[in-house]
């Protein structure tokens, strides 16, 4: 591997706007793909289309000013909105967004996914009780718990992948699955998996979206009963990196599904693999995301904490066990 | 256990159906109002604030300053005024104050009148930073329209 | 969530669901007393839109305390416009015409559905699903386009005067109505029911929660789809008719369970025979004056009135002291979300918060109303 300066300076750069424009675009199309749903028009106002209005939102938050209230502990205070950015950016540094397009392969990337995860976990927590906001520190403590949950089976899941390509490295688990749709972990027709991948695949999706506090399961920010949760008392930009830290978690997230299960940068039918079949399903993935969130109506905490422990782990072991059981045999 | 299968099913059931539902209004056309771009028009009985009717011929308003109206507001918004007409007979209206920031739109004024001099206006678009535009003069009010009609 | 708690006294803290919040609906405090996410003792603080309505009927005459029955519930204001009205008639005497009668049961039923679609909107709003509230105010548009044709205005009504209603309906008024009537009726099954009504989260996060029993709701006085959601059959349009309700046939929706489900799917059928009360009415509606004879000063004769009316949150009570002269002497009005809030002190010890909340929801509150 190429160690020049130009290389890190360009994939620097590169990430970093992947990451600036995912993080104000997915809200301009969670607004959009709201308003339609609703049968309404989204922004429309702010230059063609409503494309600027991230830009007017942007500007907005940074022109506020950023009130720190006098009863919270100042040091933790600032540095969580920028803690639950950090994980997210860094971890964009070893997903192989194609065969060549790839900041940094590392043996245990799988690993070091999940390690950057569960930090940010860590800057909701300490967000919200630096507030020193009753609301805030009941927000917190739902997150973790909730977080805390879901990890679980997400992992058990990943596991499962990991058994069935022998490998931990992201880019050799996409490799594995190249060549047409037939492929890739979701179907996996070798070997009798196909039965059981596809409930992999559905664990997975919502331990996703239940890791990065989406609706329906986002009941740290439920704003109907606890104002903005663990974000209460955060301005201007500090909110704004809360928000933006949402946005690129989801979108690791998908990452992951997408090379995890439907074959990184694979074509479904195996022709013209590149960069833009990894893009499209990421988006598909996002999509589906803001969609699910506008449709349903928020869970109960402990009705989460029931799916998580009582439905979604027992069926991740049973899966990882069948697995086990499947490799061995055939 | 029977319950905890039969959740699982229903419910995943129930979610597919709720999404299918979100997708078919996703793809149907938006039923909003781009206000001010569309901009809509009132029903013939829409209640903006008052206004005074003025004579076909003359274009001077039909009141003749009883205080009818004035006695049934329940918000004391009305306040008028009157001479004595050169016809020596009745009254002539002079002034006309309608206190808008008072006025519930119940139409007791309208209703009370026995001279067909007052009606409600079509006017809906009353947003102003200065509370002075909403004591309103409605003889300054019928003289502009006049002016407009001619 | 039936499980009872240990809730540990001593360890608790105060959290205001202050009078800024986004899920109390309207200016309503609510000190909760908590231990963790655990409610230990609930206590709703109210006065704070307090209007002083009853001093207002009193220092004015009769006609002018119409357009403030209808500030008190804006969401039914109609059925409040109906209350004060049948009581003035009743004290001085004054006799409707029939179609003056049925057009004010075609326009409060209609303001009745809107009010429950506004309820349904708010409710899921609270409870994290944002879709259907711009759903159920694309049906409620409609009714307020169609009630905006008749009366003038869109929320705030002053529509009924002594003695009928002040504007007639037009054939165009009907035609949109029995338009509106068949897109409802469509729309129902698959974007109310389908969507959420069967939905596996709303189900879980309302069964179940938020129990009142037969006996609470009596002791509190709980009426209105509260008191039906616990199996007490009574709708002060079957037991206590009047106008023209007699003439119609319609049920009244009960259900047993005693839980938000149960309240929920009560207002649900609740507008389902609303709209075939107004499907009736129209068929039959008759021709004639709109306005009955009515004396320009009321003098109505000293005494004691009451009437009752059925709003969409229960049962609305005027109470009228007459003294002969052309002001009423007292005004007493009996709101029904007073009695319906008071069970929640009782009811959300022990709950969870989120619970609370959801419980809250279903009982349908409009601030302005309790505190007149």
């Amino acid at each position: 591997m190429e160690t020049s300066i130009w290389r890190a300076l360009l994939y620097l750069v590169g990430i970093m706007a992947f990451a600036g424009l995912n993080a104000a675009y997915l809200g301009w199309c969670e607004r959009k793909g709201a308003a339609r749903i609703q049968r309404r028009v989204g922004p429309t106002e702010a230059g063609w289309a409503g494309l600027a209005q991230p830009l007017a939102d942007g500007l907005k938050l940074m022109s506020k000013q950023l009130l720190v209230p006098d009863g919270v502990d100042s040091i933790i205070f600032r540095v969580a909105p920028v803690l639950a950015m950090i994980p997210a950016i860094t971890s964009m540094v070893v997903i192989p967004f194609s065969g060549g397009i790839e900041a940094r392969g590392m043996e245990l990337s799988v690993l070091l996914l999940f390690a950057l995860a569960s930090l940010s976990m860590i800057a909701i927590l300490l967000g919200g009780w630096a507030s020193g906001n009753k609301y805030a520190i009941i927000s917190s403590a739902r997150a973790v718990s909730q977080n805390l949950a879901y990890e679980i089976p997400m992992l058990l899941t990943v596991i499962t992948i990991v058994m069935i390509s022998g490998s931990m490295n992201l880019r050799e688990i996409a490799l594995d699955q190249q060549g047409g749709f037939w492929h890739w972990n979701i179907f996996r027709l070798e070997n009798g998996h196909f039965v059981i991948m596809w409930i992999s695949f559905i664990i997975f999706f919502i331990c996703s979206i239940a890791e990065t506090n989406r609706a329906p399961f986002d009941m740290t920010e439920a704003e109907s009963e606890l104002v903005a949760g663990y974000m209460t008392e955060y301005g201007s930009m500090g909110f704004g990196l809360f928000m933006m830290g949402e946005y690129l978690n989801m979108v690791v997230g998908a990452c992951l599904t997408t090379v995890l299960f439907l074959g990184g940068w694979d074509c479904p039918f195996g022709k013209t693999p590149g960069v833009w079949w990894f893009l499209i399903k990421i988006y598909i993935l996002l999509f589906t995301v803001i969609w699910i969130r506008w449709t349903y109506p928020r869970t109960q905490i402990y009705r989460l904490l029931n799916l998580s422990w009582k439905i979604l782990i027992p069926f991740s072991l049973a899966i990882l066990i069948i697995t086990a059981a499947l490799i061995k045999v055939f | 256990m029977n319950e905890y299968w039969s959740d699982i099913f229903n419910g995943s059931k129930s979610l597919i159906t709720g999404l299918l539902i979100t997708a078919r209004e996703f793809c149907k056309p938006v039923v909003t109002e781009r206000y001010p771009y569309e901009v809509p028009t009132m029903t013939p009985l829409f209640r903006g604030h008052i206004e005074l009717i003025g004579n076909e011929e003359t274009g001077q308003p039909n009141c003749v300053v009883c205080g009818l109206c004035q006695r049934a507001c329940p918000s004391t918004c009305i306040s008028l005024e009157g001479k004595k007409a050169e016809s020596g007979k009745g009254k002539v209206l002079t002034r006309y104050i309608l206190d808008f920031t008072k006025c519930s739109l119940c139409g007791a004024c309208v209703e009370s009148c026995n001279f067909n001099a007052l009606q409600f206006s079509k006017e809906y678009n009353l947003a102003s930073f200065d509370k002075n535009d909403y004591i309103i003069d409605l003889l300054k009010r019928l003289e502009d329209q006049n002016q407009c009609k001619q | 969530m039936t499980v009872p708690v240990n809730l540990r006294h001593d360890e608790t803290f105060v959290l205001n669901l202050g009078p800024q919040h986004p899920a109390t609906h309207g200016v309503l405090r609510v000190k909760l007393t908590m231990d963790g996410e655990y409610i230990v003792k609930a206590e709703p603080v109210l006065g704070y839109v307090h209007r002083m309505h009853e001093k207002m009927a009193e220092a004015g005459t009769f006609a002018q305390f119409m357009p403030n029955t209808a500030r008190m519930d804006y969401l039914h204001a109609l059925a409040f416009n109906h209350g004060w009205a049948l009581v003035v008639e009743k004290a001085a005497g004054i006799e409707v015409p029939e179609r003056a009668e049925y057009i004010r049961v075609i326009t409060v039923e209609l303001n009745r559905i809107a009010s429950h679609l506004l309820w349904w909107a708010a409710f899921l709003l609270d409870l994290g699903g944002f879709t259907p509230l711009l759903y159920a105010f694309d049906d409620r548009e409609k009714i307020i386009d169609l009630l905006e044709r008749v009366t003038g205005s869109r929320l705030t009504y002053c529509y009924m005067r002594f003695g009928g209603v002040c504007n007639d309906i037009d054939d165009e008024f009907i035609s949109g109505t029995r338009a509106f009537i068949k897109r409802l009726r469509s729309r129902m099954p698959r974007l109310y029911h389908d969507l959420v009504t069967h939905n596996i989260i709303l189900i879980k996060r309302i069964k179940d929660i938020g129990i009142v029993s037969k006996e609470q709701c009596r002791r509190y006085g709980a009426t209105g789809p509260v008191c039906r959601g616990s199996g007490i059959n009574y709708d002060i349009r079957k037991n206590e008719p009047y106008s023209v309700y007699p003439e119609f046939d319609f049920d009244v929706p009960v259900f047993d369970e005693c839980d938000s489900m149960a309240r929920y799917m009560v207002r649900m059928h609740e507008m389902e025979q609303s709209l075939r009360i107004i499907e009736q009415a129209l068929d039959k509606l008759p021709d004639g004056p709109v306005m009955g004879k009515a004396p320009k000063m009321l003098k109505p004769e000293a005494g004691y009135y009451y009437s009752a009316v059925e709003t969409a949150r229960g049962s609305f009570g005027h109470r009228l002291v007459c003294d002969g002269g052309k002001n009423p002497y007292k005004v007493k009005l009996r709101s029904p979300t007073f009695s319906n809030l008071s069970l929640f002190g009782e009811v959300a010890e022990g709950m969870l918060l989120a619970d609370a909340l959801a419980f809250m929801g279903s009982l349908d509150l409009v601030i302005p109303e309790i505190d007149r």
